[in-house]
C-alpha cells in the first residue's frame, strides 16, 4: 500500500491545523454560516437532519489494518460508535460535535487519512475495483493509477472551483467491479494490440436526475499521456460547463449539449497544449508508487482443512460458496464480508466490528482490507485454508451472513434518517426486504439479483443500476417508491426503466415480493437470473405482477 | 385568493451539536419541539425568522416549518420534520432518547 511520504504528512497536518482556525472563527462569530459553509464542505463537513457529518475518504477503498483500527476509535470516541461505508468508497460519521471535528480530522492525519475533497465542486475521492490486485481477470492492478489521479488532483489549484463535482473511477478488469461507465471520467486498463498497456477513457457518465452511461473519448491512450490527458478533459469541462444551472453544471450535460465529438477535438487541442509540459517527473514517479503496491507473498499450504470444513458445515459451506471470489493465485479466495446481516442497516459497521476485521485482516489478509462500492468489506488475498477461522470469528461478530450479490446485498442510500436532501427513506426498506426474504428462505433460490435504493433523485444509492431500482419520493406529503427494472452495474451499465406508479411505504416490500415471485414462475431454470429472465421476457410479466389491478382492468 | 397561513415553527439546527432546534415563545432555543413556539399569524412568523437569521452564533439554517397543535405543543404535519423531530428510524438515537420526543410526533 502507498504511505504517505512527508509532503502528503505535511499537507494533510496544515490543512487541519488551517481548518481548525477556521472552526473557532465559526463558533467565536467572527465567521457567519454563508462565510463557513464552502470551508467546511472543502474538509467533508455536511450539516444533515440530526447532526454534523463528517466524510472520510477512502482512496480507491484501500485501508490497512491500523487505519481500521483508528476508524473504530474515532467512532468510538467522538461518534455513536460506529461508522457508515459509502457508495463512493468513503466512511461517514454521523453525529460529531463541529467543536470536535479538528480533533477528528488530527486522528485521521496520524494514520495517513483526510476529508478533503471529499465535498464541494472539485475532484472528488478516487474510487477503484474493490478486488484490484486480486482478481483473476486483471490486467493491472488500478490501485497506483487511482493514486497518482489522487496525489494529482489533491488541491489542484485549477481545479477547486469547478462547475460541479467531479468522480473518477479506474478498474483494470474487463468485468468493471467499478462502475467506471457511471463516473464523470472513467478509466479502464486496456491491452492494445501490440501488448502494450494504456488506458481507455470514458466520458460523461453519471447517476442522479439525468443518468447518463459515459461514452468513449479515447479508446487507447499510453500509460505516460494520462495525467496530461484527463487534466485536458477535466480543463475542457472547467471552461465549458455550465456554472448558471446547478442541474445542467456536470459534464454528463456539457457532453450532450456539445457533443462528444465537439468534446473530443477540444480535449485534443488542450491536450496538445499541456503534453509538453509533463516532462516525465510523473511516470518516475508513477514508477515508484507502483513499487508500493506490489503483490503480497503468497503462500502454499494444504487445503484438507477447508474442504473438511466445507463437507462438516453446511453454513460455512454456503458462505464460502457465496461470499468468495476466485483469486489469480492458487489455493486463494477473495472474501467479501457482509456489512449487510438481515434487518441491519447496509454499510454500518461497529467500532468493535471494525477492530475485529482489523485484527483477521492482520492475521490472515496479508494487512489488505478494501470498502466496496457495494457498501461491503472485502479482504482480497486470503488463502482458502485459513477460511474456517476467518469465518468463525465473522460469524461471532454478526458479519458472516452468506449474501453476497443476493436480494438482501442491497445498496441503500443514507435516505431521510440522516441526510438534508432525501425525500424518503431508504435504509428500512432495505432493512425490510432483507428481513422479510430470510424469512421466507427463499434467498438463495432467487440468485444474483442486485437491489438498489435511493432516497431522493440524487441517486447516491445507484438505483437506476438496480436489477430492480427504488426511488423514494415525497408525493404530497407523503413517502412513495418508484421501482425502475432492467438496470445493470456491470461492464455495460444499463439504466433501469421505470416500471410505473410509485408504492406507498407500507406497500413496497409486497410489491417486491410479487416481482421476485413472478420471476422465480417465469424463468426458464434455476440458472436463468432476474436480470437475464428479464432481458429475455421484456418488462411486460413483470409489470403484470408488480400492478395486477391494472392488468385485471386491460383483461377486462 | 391567497392561501390561508399555516401555523409554523421556527427551526434550525445547533451551531455546535448539530442538533435541531426550535425557538420558544420567550424567543429562547429549545431541543423540544412540543416546547417550541406555534405562530399563527404570518407577520410574527416572518420577524421571527429575521431575527433567527441575525443570531448565527447558536442557530445554523433557520426556517419555518408547518406544525400544528397538539396534546403538548406543537406536532409536525409532513414527514421530514417527523424524523427531524424524533431521529433515524433504523436506530435509536437522536431525539428519540429523550423521553419527551416520542409523544410529540405520536399523531403523524
Amino acid at each position: 500500500m502507498y504511505d504517505y511520504n512527508n509532503f502528503d504528512e505535511s499537507f494533510v497536518r496544515n490543512r487541519v491545523a488551517q481548518f481548525r482556525e477556521q472552526v473557532g472563527r465559526r463558533i467565536s462569530g467572527a465567521l457567519t454560516e454563508d462565510e463557513f459553509k464552502p470551508l467546511r464542505l472543502m474538509n467533508g463537513v455536511y450539516l444533515q437532519l440530526h447532526a454534523y457529518m463528517l466524510r472520510v475518504a477512502i482512496p480507491y477503498g484501500s485501508l490497512n489494518p491500523n487505519q481500521m483500527r483508528q476508524l473504530a476509535m474515532i467512532g468510538e470516541r467522538w461518534d455513536k460508535g460506529y461508522g457508515h461505508w459509502t457508495t463512493r468508497q468513503n466512511i461517514q460519521y454521523n453525529w460529531p460535535r463541529l467543536s470536535d471535528i479538528p480533533d477528528m480530522l488530527d486522528a485521521l492525519a496520524d494514520v495517513g487519512m483526510h476529508a478533503i475533497q471529499t465535498s464541494g465542486n472539485t475532484i472528488r475521492n478516487v474510487t477503484a475495483d474493490h478486488f484490484a490486485g486480486a482478481a483473476a481477470d486483471e490486467v493491472e492492478d488500478p490501485r497506483p493509477t487511482a493514486e497518482l489521479l489522487r496525489q494529482w488532483s489533491t488541491d489542484h489549484p485549477e481545479f477547486q472551483f469547478l462547475p460541479r463535482k467531479f468522480k473518477l473511477a479506474v478498474t483494470g478488469s474487463k468485468a468493471d467491479r467499478a462502475v467506471t461507465k457511471a463516473h464523470d471520467i472513467g478509466i479502464r486498463i486496456v491491452k492494445n494490440a501490440a501488448g502494450e498497456i494504456g488506458y481507455q477513457i470514458l466520458v460523461g457518465g453519471g447517476l442522479g436526475r439525468t443518468p447518463v452511461v459515459g461514452q468513449v473519448l479515447k479508446d487507447f491512450l499510453p500509460r505516460e499521456d494520462l495525467l496530461p490527458y484527463v487534466e485536458a478533459v477535466v480543463s475542457v469541462y472547467n471552461t465549458l460547463g455550465r456554472r448558471d444551472n446547478k442541474y445542467k453544471a456536470r459534464i454528463k450535460i456539457t457532453t450532450m449539449e456539445n457533443g462528444i465529438e465537439a468534446i473530443h477535438d477540444l480535449v485534443e487541442a488542450r491536450f496538445a497544449q499541456l503534453r509538453p509540459l509533463f516532462s516525465g517527473v510523473d511516470q518516475e514517479h508513477f514508477a515508484n508508487i507502483a513499487a508500493d503496491f506490489k503483490a503480497p507473498e503468497f503462500k502454499t499450504a494444504s487445503l484438507d482443512g477447508y474442504h473438511a470444513a466445507r463437507d462438516a458445515d453446511p453454513i460455512f459451506r454456503s458462505w464460502s460458496d457465496t461470499n468468495v471470489d476466485d483469486h489469480r493465485a492458487d489455493g486463494y479466495g477473495i472474501v467479501t464480508i457482509s456489512m449487510k446481516a438481515h434487518g441491519a442497516t447496509p454499510g454500518d459497521a461497529s467500532a468493535d466490528q471494525m477492530r475485529v476485521l482489523a485484527d483477521l485482516a492482520e492475521e490472515f489478509g496479508h494487512g489488505d482490507i478494501r470498502i466496496s462500492h457495494e457498501q461491503n468489506v472485502i479482504f482480497p488475498h486470503v488463502h482458502r485454508s485459513d477460511l474456517p477461522a476467518i469465518f468463525a470469528a465473522l460469524r461471532a461478530h454478526g458479519m458472516a451472513t452468506a449474501n453476497a450479490g443476493l436480494i438482501s446485498d442491497i445498496i441503500a442510500c443514507p435516505g431521510m434518517d440522516y441526510c438534508a436532501l432525501a425525500t424518503a427513506r431508504s435504509i428500512p426498506v432495505a432493512q425490510e426486504i432483507a428481513e422479510r426474504f430470510d424469512a421466507l428462505k427463499i434467498e438463495h433460490d432467487i440468485g444474483h439479483l442486485q437491489i438498489k435504493i435511493s432516497g431522493c433523485i440524487n441517486a447516491c444509492g445507484h438505483h437506476h443500476l438496480g436489477h430492480i431500482g427504488i426511488l423514494g419520493l415525497d408525493r404530497a406529503g407523503v413517502e412513495n417508491y418508484q421501482i425502475t427494472l432492467g438496470g445493470d452495474a456491470g461492464p455495460d451499465t444499463v439504466i433501469g426503466k421505470r416500471a410505473g406508479p410509485g408504492f406507498a411505504y407500507d406497500q413496497i416490500v409486497p410489491a417486491i415480493e410479487r416481482l421476485v415471485h413472478a420471476y422465480l414462475e417465469l424463468r426458464e431454470d434455476e440458472g436463468e437470473t432476474f436480470i437475464d429472465a428479464y432481458r429475455r421476457l421484456g418488462e411486460a410479466p413483470f409489470k403484470a405482477a408488480l400492478y395486477p389491478e391494472e392488468d385485471k382492468t386491460n383483461a377486462a | 385568493m391567497p392561501r390561508p397561513f399555516s401555523p409554523k415553527v421556527v427551526t434550525a439546527n445547533d451551531l455546535i451539536e448539530g442538533d435541531v432546534i426550535y425557538m420558544a415563545r420567550n424567543g429562547s432555543w429549545v431541543r423540544d419541539m412540543c416546547m417550541a413556539w406555534l405562530i399563527e399569524d404570518e407577520a410574527e412568523a416572518n420577524t421571527q425568522l429575521a431575527r433567527a437569521t441575525d443570531e448565527p452564533g447558536i442557530a445554523v439554517g433557520p426556517y419555518l416549518a408547518d406544525a400544528a397543535a397538539g396534546p403538548t405543543g406543537p406536532i409536525p404535519t409532513h414527514f421530514r420534520e417527523a424524523f427531524r423531530a424524533t431521529g433515524p428510524s433504523n436506530r435509536f438515537h437522536g431525539k428519540q432518547t429523550q423521553q419527551s420526543a416520542p409523544e410529540a410526533v405520536a399523531n403523524v
